[in-house]
């Protein structure tokens, strides 16, 4: 190939529009952290196995690290950096990981935040096989599962009971 | 990651149009589909450089489309998709087991059955229920399209009959009356995002009120370079009673249908017993 | 499981605590300190950051497992003069990383001992091109004989360190036991052995370096020890200790393989900042962190025990051996946790244990959570319900007549001068779990079905912090001072990497003086502003450097008393006030505190016998299983985790300490295998190294109790290795209920049981 290819792709990161000139292939991982500036988002084995990487593409649960840009030429995509409701107010899965231990290193956590929220989104009610099935993408060697599982079930609660009336 | 972008391309064509042209053009392109597999290669540094031509955008490739005698699905319907389908779930429902034993959420959801198809791994987790539900392929190119039955696809390890230009556009599923029997099992490392050590998927008919095996159609994966329909097997049980000396017989001839290895994950052994022992647990009751 | 059965557990069953003063925070689940920045994505990671100027760097290893390296070649059609170049040429002499027999070159010169071995350092702005560089370096090498397995490696034909491939050996030795074995009733003998595990933290290992010969050389990465890399890049580059500086980023997770492998990464990134001039960063990706950095050792453990006619163990014959890989690394140090913990809780009269670790043509293994305790305890724990199957006793009641209790000797000489009481704690552990019960009922149910069910236990200990007079040796200092706004903070090398550091740093001190946890800050482990309280390993934070931060946090408060600024009793607001009051009218307030082992403890090198750790914690483990006889997959259906640790500094991290733990070692015990080909892991990549995932672990249900310690920081013990020690014995145990096939190696695969079952039924 004479010249390497350039796009201009453009993204809505946390509502937020951007444009960047990357190249097609380059992994969507790569460009929300490199070009973006958004190291939230985690690399853990570039197999598409860990889940660290996990991010909402359209709503859905992907894992960046296998996505090539070019692949989200025009999508809202949403990183742990677009999580939390305001500077001072934490989504409930947020609060719920700090309330019951449910990160440990935290380098997993972001993916695991994101795929809890996709849960909840499918099932708000989630039985116990619910959520290990919706988090069975996403590995974490600190914790044994036990309390991200209680976290998610605790946020569940929580969504269901807005302190304020505010849609959780 | 490993892959030296410069030594790719990587475009979206908005029609299908485009993409045949493309693949029957001298460029060499190659189709790009969910991309959950092509990845993997671009990260370790052994995706083959070259062109590639992202199907997302084709908008003829999707869907689910429910006809009198046949259920079709769009070569880029993604495994969420597939488990989420009304229709798959009842008249289908080994596929959907077949999708929701690939890999986790986030690749369900992106990953297609097009590209399990075309990826061609004997490990794939879609192959062996099509195999057994009969199911046909779509194929187009420039030239037009093609229908073949999918038993016959695979030709060897990463080998199919899928000539130069074309493309996988439709899976075709034949409406059935529900089975007497239908099984799919994969026994993986481990019960999420595991590759298959062995997986065997079973459709079988039998007259009613009669013990008589009137067609079984085995498939099983990860024990040949390809997808396998367990012919010898099949034999064995079918036109018959199904008693304990028909299966004992099913379970020896099974070891002529396959060839499992030893590799990574597991041994040549541990397949083999494990594929005799998943045929008497379908029947077993 | 329900989540309110989950939420029930945990329960805590309170020894008699004589409290000093009251505990407001100590003992409560407060916010994780670092917990916020953890959620929002906040926390930053080595690959987080980025320095003006950087370069990437990257590593070419050998692929051979022994040879002479001919040479090296940069081919291709690539611009090598844009490249910064670093080999084996470029090390300061004598070319080697300092740990404990500096054996182990930084680069690899004429001789390459092991496949992955380092060998060229490259450098380009262009993280892409830097790969395709990486495959055009191409390094000859001239095979030499290498070595493989344990067996070769003892056989010595061929010697590959040393003269006969042995890093180090112990013996320990109490009473006659060839005369003790001669005379038993029974003599019942066992093999064992343990493959070895990849730690597998989620953060693959990394490092930023910026080096220059006036600035000196300053280094950011993901690591356990900040001074174990501050000592390994002063040595090399031969600078005095102000021209290092090592900044612990956030570190996701390390589990021991981030204690010692990191000064290996650290040192290449600043060989490679040193010679181009611009800030490098080197990070590895899973592959090759997987192939390249340390495991657990391998083990392979002989058993011989002679029982008498009432069950009591009157002989035990150990030899315990483990892999160590092609360098030294910390393996005599894992050797001798592993000896040391061979015999378990049990008393004997006569004992032989022969530890030797031995080196292979292999990466060399080295931390990794246990260090030696969770192979040595497989064997014994797999081998007390061999032998209570063989002289007809329950497996309990034979632990039971076989216990150590207060006030007798161990293996090495230890009188346990605490109260020992594992008798209390079978009792318990056998009843959270119906035990008995369901003994009985899975036997009668097992008659028919596919899915064959077992329960199993182990029991055991985890001693805390440096075996004998490693504390001495290291005698690790803490620093707290006060800030202008009249806070505290905390000055430990001691590292956060997920087990809560940070957060019990904040409750002791808060506890220690009364003042409020908020304000209770913790430094970032900056070699350039902390001391060294040591590594972050062998279960010791909470119990050794928490107790220096306890009496560094009492030696600030006294000063201000001293001072006249404080006065008892006195509020939380007093103390903030008191001490803006000191930095601004007397400057500077810090106050330092320094280990002193606790009085009576003694432990002697040269004879290898003594009080081998100042505390132990005391656990059984109860698995139950189910074993599908269709696949012979074994699923781990329920788990119970009893453990006394002294005090529980905060219930939420304990118990998650217990249940990564206990994932991990159930990791160890049934799925993760590392394949070996021609001396390298073939195996590497998440795909084909199998960890739990949320779908294959059991509910987990822990327990502590509490008997505290009088030298840990409000009687706290350490606990962070502990769960790896029990888990693979009650699964073997639970395994052998359910199918009568004894396991005797691990990881026990689907493959393996059934091999062994199809043996079995072979020989009937």
């Amino acid at each position: 190939m004479s010249e390497t290819p350039a796009v201009d792709v453009r993204l809505i990161v946390n509502g937020h529009e951007v444009t960047a000139r990357v190249h097609p292939m380059a992994r969507l991982l790569d460009v929300l952290r490199h070009e973006l500036h958004l190291t939230g988002t985690k690399e853990g084995c570039g197999e598409g196995e860990c889940g660290a990487c996990s991010v909402l593409v359209e709503g859905e649960l992907a894992n960046s690290c296998l996505m090539p840009v070019l692949q989200a030429d025009g999508c809202a995509v949403t990183t742990i950096e677009g999580v939390a409701l305001g500077e001072s107010q934490l989504h409930a899965v947020q609060q719920a990981f700090v309330e019951h231990g449910g990160a440990q290193c935290g380098i997993c956590t972001p993916g695991m935040v994101l795929a809890a929220m996709s849960l909840l989104e499918r099932h708000p009610h989630p039985t116990e096989a619910n959520i290990r099935q919706g988090l069975a993408g996403n590995l974490c060697r600190c914790t044994g599962y036990m309390r991200i599982f209680e976290a998610v079930a605790r946020a569940a609660e929580t969504r269901q009971t807005p302190k304020d009336g505010a849609s959780p | 990651m490993r892959g030296y972008l410069p030594a790719y391309d990587l475009r979206a064509p908005d029609t299908l149009q485009e993409v045949l042209s493309l693949l029957s053009s001298a460029g060499a392109w190659r189709p790009f589909a969910g991309g959950t597999d092509l990845m993997v290669l671009l990260d370790a540094g052994t995706l083959p450089q070259g062109r590639y031509l992202g199907l997302w955008k084709l908008r003829e490739l999707r869907g689910i489309t429910e006809r009198s005698d046949w259920v079709t699905l769009g070569a880029l319907t993604t495994y969420t998709e597939i488990m989420q389908s009304a229709i798959l779930q009842k008249e289908f429902p080994l596929l959907c087991r077949a999708a929701a034993e690939t890999g986790g959420v986030a690749t369900q959801n992106r990953g297609t059955i097009g590209g399990n198809i075309a990826n061609a791994s004997p490990a794939a987790d879609t192959p062996p229920a099509l195999l057994v539900y009969r199911a046909e392929l779509e194929l187009v190119s420039l030239a037009g399209t093609r229908r073949v039955i999918y038993d016959g696809f695979h030709r060897g390890y990463k080998r199919m009959d899928l000539a130069p230009g074309e493309l996988i556009a439709r899976v075709h599923l034949p409406r059935r009356p529900a089975p007497w029997r239908q099984y799919y099992r994969k026994v993986g490392t481990r019960r999420a995002q595991a590759i298959s050590k062995v997986c065997l998927a079973i459709v079988a008919e039998r007259d009613a009120g009669s013990e008589v095996v009137r067609d079984v159609r085995i498939a099983a994966n990860s024990v040949a370079p390809a997808v396998v329909r367990c012919l010898h097997a099949e034999s064995a049980l079918r036109d018959r009673p199904l008693d304990r000396t028909a299966l004992a017989a099913a379970q020896q001839a099974l070891a002529l249908d396959i060839q499992p290895i030893d590799d990574l994950r597991s041994t040549a052994r541990y397949r083999l017993r494990v594929a005799q022992q998943l045929l008497e647990e379908c029947f077993a009751s | 499981m329900d989540f309110a059965g989950l939420r029930r557990s945990g329960a805590l069953q309170r020894g008699k605590i004589r409290e000093t003063m009251p505990a407001r925070f100590v003992g409560e689940a407060v916010p994780r300190k670092e917990g916020r920045a953890k959620v929002t994505g906040a926390a930053r990671y080595v690959d987080d950051l980025s320095l003006p100027g950087m370069l990437y760097g990257v590593t070419v290893r050998s692929s051979v497992p022994r040879g002479r390296i001919r040479t090296i070649q940069f081919t291709g059609d690539l611009p090598w003069d844009e490249f910064t170049i670093v080999t084996a040429r470029d090390v300061p002499p004598p070319n080697r990383i300092a740990l404990i027999l500096d054996d182990q070159p930084c680069l690899a010169d004429e001789i390459v001992s092991h496949a992955e071995e380092p060998v060229v350092l490259l450098a380009h702005a262009d993280k892409g091109l830097l790969e395709q560089a990486r495959r055009c370096v191409a390094i000859a090498i001239d095979p030499l004989p290498s070595v493989h397995t344990i067996d070769d490696a003892l056989a010595a034909q061929t010697v590959v360190w040393g003269d006969d491939n042995i890093f180090k050996s112990y013996l320990v030795q109490r009473g006659d036991v060839e005369a003790a074995l001669a005379a038993a009733h029974r003599v019942i003998a066992g093999e064992y052995e343990t493959g070895a595990q990849e730690q597998l933290y989620i953060e693959p290992q990394g490092f930023i370096a910026s080096a220059s010969a006036d600035a000196g050389i300053t280094v950011w990465g993901s690591l356990q020890c900040p001074y174990y890399v501050h000592k390994a890049l002063a040595t090399l580059f031969g600078l005095p200790n102000h021209h290092v500086r090592v900044v612990q980023m956030e570190t996701g997770g390390g589990f021991g393989g981030k204690e010692e492998y990191p000064s290996h990464i650290a040192a290449h990134a600043a060989l490679l900042a040193w010679k181009s001039g611009r800030p490098v960063k080197l990070v590895y990706d899973r592959a090759e962190d997987m192939v390249a950095t340390t495991k657990r050792h391998p083990s392979r453990t002989r058993h011989r025990t002679g029982v008498d006619r009432d069950g009591r163990i009157v002989a035990m014959d150990i030899d315990f051996v483990l892999d160590g890989g092609a360098y030294c690394t910390l393996s005599p140090v894992v050797l001798s946790r592993g000896t040391l913990h061979a015999v378990g809780p049990y008393v004997c009269p006569n004992v032989r244990v022969r530890g030797r670790v031995v080196a292979t043509s292999t990466p060399p293994h080295g931390a990794f959570r246990g260090f030696g305790a969770p192979q040595s305890l497989f064997a014994l724990e797999r081998h007390m319900d061999v032998v209570a199957e063989a002289i007809g006793l329950a497996p309990d009641e034979l632990r039971r007549r076989n216990f150590i209790e207060q006030g007798q000797t161990s293996a090495v000489g230890q009188v346990m001068r605490d109260p020992v009481e594992m008798n209390r704690l079978l009792d318990r552990a056998l009843e959270l779990s119906d035990y008995h019960v369901k003994r009985a009922r899975f036997a009668e149910a097992n008659r028919q079905g596919r899915i064959k069910k077992g329960i199993g236990f182990a029991s055991f200990m985890h001693g805390a912090g440096f075996t004998g007079s490693g504390e001495d040796h290291l005698a690790s200092v803490v620093e707290i001072e006060a800030t202008p706004e009249g806070r505290v903070r905390v000055l430990a090398a001691s590292t956060e990497i997920g087990q809560g550091t940070n957060t019990i740093f904040a409750q002791i001190v808060a506890d220690a003086v009364g003042i409020e946890y908020d304000d209770v800050e913790i430094a970032q482990p900056d070699t350039a502003a902390v001391p060294n309280s040591g590594p972050t390993v062998a279960s010791r934070t909470a119990m050794v450097v928490g107790r220096l931060v306890e009496r560094a946090a009492l030696s600030l408060k006294q000063t201000l008393i001293d001072a006249g600024l404080l006065s008892e009793p006195y509020t939380a607001a007093a103390f903030n006030e008191a001490c803006r009051q000191h930095v601004d009218t007397r400057g500077p307030l810090c106050a330092r505190s320094q280990y002193e082992p606790p009085p009576g403890i003694h432990w002697d090198d040269e004879k290898y016998e003594g009080d081998a750790y100042g505390a132990y914690a005391w656990a059984v483990y109860v698995a139950e299983v189910s074993v599908d006889t269709t696949t012979w997959e074994t699923r781990v259906d329920d788990f119970v985790a009893l453990q006394e640790i002294g005090r529980v500094i905060h219930p939420v991290l304990a118990a998650g300490q217990i249940e990564g733990g206990i994932a991990q070692a159930i990791g160890f015990a049934l799925y993760e295998d590392v394949v070996w080909r021609d001396g390298r892991m073939a195996n590497a990549q998440m795909t084909n190294y199998i960890m739990p995932t949320s779908m294959d672990l059991p509910p987990i249900r822990v327990f502590f109790e509490e008997r505290p310690y009088a030298h840990g920081p409000f009687g706290a013990k350490g606990i962070g290795e502990l769960p790896m020690d029990g888990v693979a014995p009650a699964i073997a145990n639970a395994i052998e209920h359910a199918v009568g096939v004894s396991l005797t190696r691990l990881p026990m695969t689907p493959e393996a049981l059934m091999d062994a079952i199809e043996r079995q039924k072979a020989h009937v």
